[in-house]
């Protein structure tokens, strides 16, 4: 589905990737896990075309990123920060993005479902962290892509919100979508993923499912063996 | 592209700058016009002020247009839209809704003076097409400037430190020069460098249009002589149409390298 071929990438004098190879496969779950400023945000940028890798390349379903725009049209994309223009109403903007991609959506649907209506007609700079990010759900997965990003989709959200996330990720696991997901909610990223892949100095420390990564550190508890992971890196 | 354009035109059209800025040339214009008595004397009035005002306006609004859209820019650019549209987009909104706050704040008064009965309707007409190539001009140029600037604060300061050079700085220097080197023959230097001035260009348009180059003192000739003509018209607006395309290439190749 995503294979990343190499991909370097430094900022000024900061080298933040140093050759990621890693394949993302078709209907399967795959958590990006590393500490902070170990580029998974930067990574999943360079996949979606925002920032350009200085070095290596990507493909997605065999054709090469470079250049190429359309096949963003297949991803849906959580960004981790939710930063909205803050003098529009939350309708505008669902509007706006539906009106710019013209693909089919199920906004209505997932507006009732994170409980929403009620401040369809509230402007964005007035809403809670909480409800940004529900806003931001909503405008990253309205368009049922066969490909989901999420960059750290639990941020802000309170334990109901964060069950029914579960739930829905569930719902879209069930019919076959490939997701990838950033989290350092360890309990989440257990739950919802099949596949891990640690990122640790700029490069894929960790490829395999969550019980190759249990039985190589010896440790049952899975928080524990990320954990293990940097300790036996740093030793 | 369109649809960036069409929201970002309106998102500016619905903002209070857009109005103050359309305001204040409704009342400039209203009040030249009832003081003078005279439309040709108007124009030249409104000249020198939009030649200076029109760049200032273009400049910072376009730089202030560009660090408050970050956000929706972020946005837009995970959608499967081209950076060029993106941009393209933004730019275009700026500078026509930049556009139509002059050509509405000058077009109204004058046109119920009663622009359209009078002999000067062109030299109306070349003031507007000056403040249209300008208010693209300098968009572009801010654009230019706060796409390579992440830091709001140093944007702004280049953006001023721009119009201040085009604006005030360029003439100056431009004097001293002339007044430096007064033995040798000047006329090629001059035409050329003030080819180099989108403001110092557009001036001299209008200026030889209204037939008052005796303004320009000694170099007047010369550029009657180049301006005056046909293909010095065809000339000068072939320069102010490289001053939009230029700055919009490297806006399109700064907007594609760059990191979000």
């Amino acid at each position: 589905m995503v294979e990343f071929n190499d991909i370097h990438k430094r900022f000024d004098n900061n080298d933040v990737l140093t050759g990621i190879n890693l394949s993302i496969q078709k209907g399967r779950t795959t958590a990006i896990l590393g500490p902070n400023g170990s580029g998974k945000t930067t990574l999943i940028k360079i996949l979606l075309g925002m920032n350009h890798a200085n070095k290596g390349e990507i493909f997605v379903d065999e054709s090469n990123i470079k250049n190429n725009w359309s096949y963003r049209k297949y991803i849906d994309y959580l960004p981790q920060i939710a930063n909205f223009p803050g003098n529009i109403k939350v309708k505008e903007i669902i509007a706006m993005i539906k009106d710019l991609r013209s693909q089919p959506t199920r906004d209505e649907e997932l507006i009732e479902y994170f409980e929403l209506t009620p401040y369809l007609n509230i402007k964005l700079s007035h809403l809670s962290g909480g409800y940004k990010q529900k806003v931001n759900l909503v405008l990253s997965l309205m368009f049922n892509s066969p490909f989901i990003i999420l960059d750290e989709p639990t941020s802000g959200l309170d334990p109901v919100s964060l069950i029914k996330l579960k739930d829905l990720l569930k719902k879209e696991q069930a019919n076959g979508k490939t997701i990838l997901i950033t989290s350092h909610i360890m309990s989440f990223v257990e739950e919802i993923s099949d596949h891990i892949s640690f990122i640790l100095d700029g490069k894929v420390y960790f490829d395999g499912s969550i019980e190759e990564l249990k039985s190589t550190t010896e440790e049952t508890n899975f928080e524990y063996a990320i954990a293990n992971l940097l300790k036996n890196h740093h030793a | 592209m369109l649809k960036i354009l069409k929201y970002s035109f309106f998102d500016l059209v619905r903002s209070r700058w857009s109005y103050v800025y359309f305001l204040f040339y409704l009342l400039l214009s209203s009040v030249l016009l009832f003081l003078n008595n005279n439309i040709s004397n108007a124009i030249i009035t409104l000249l020198n002020v939009v030649i200076v005002l029109v760049p200032l306006i273009g400049t910072i609004f376009g730089v202030m247009y560009y660090y408050d859209s970050q956000e929706f820019t972020q946005l837009l650019l995970a959608q499967p839209i081209k950076r060029k549209s993106i941009f393209m987009g933004q730019f275009l909104g700026v500078a026509t809704s930049l556009s139509l706050s002059v050509l509405l704040g000058l077009g109204i008064p004058f046109a119920l003076y009663g622009l359209f009965q009078s002999n000067v309707i062109f030299d109306f007409l070349i003031l507007i097409v000056v403040a249209v190539f300008l208010s693209f001009i300098f968009s572009a140029l801010a654009f230019n400037i706060a796409l390579s600037n992440t830091n709001k604060i140093k944007g702004f300061g280049y953006a001023i430190l721009l119009w201040l050079f085009l604006a005030v700085i360029y003439d100056g220097a431009f004097l001293i020069a002339l007044i430096y080197f007064q033995e040798y023959p000047l006329d090629k230097f001059t035409l050329i460098a003030t080819l180099f001035n989108p403001i110092d260009l557009s001036r001299i348009l209008i200026l030889l249009k209204l037939d008052i180059s005796a303004l320009l003192g000694y170099t007047g000739a010369i550029f009657k002589d180049f301006f005056g003509t046909l293909f010095g018209s065809l000339v000068s607006f072939g320069v102010l149409v490289i001053w939009v395309v230029l700055p919009l290439w490297r806006m399109v190749r700064l907007a594609k390298r760059k990191d979000f």
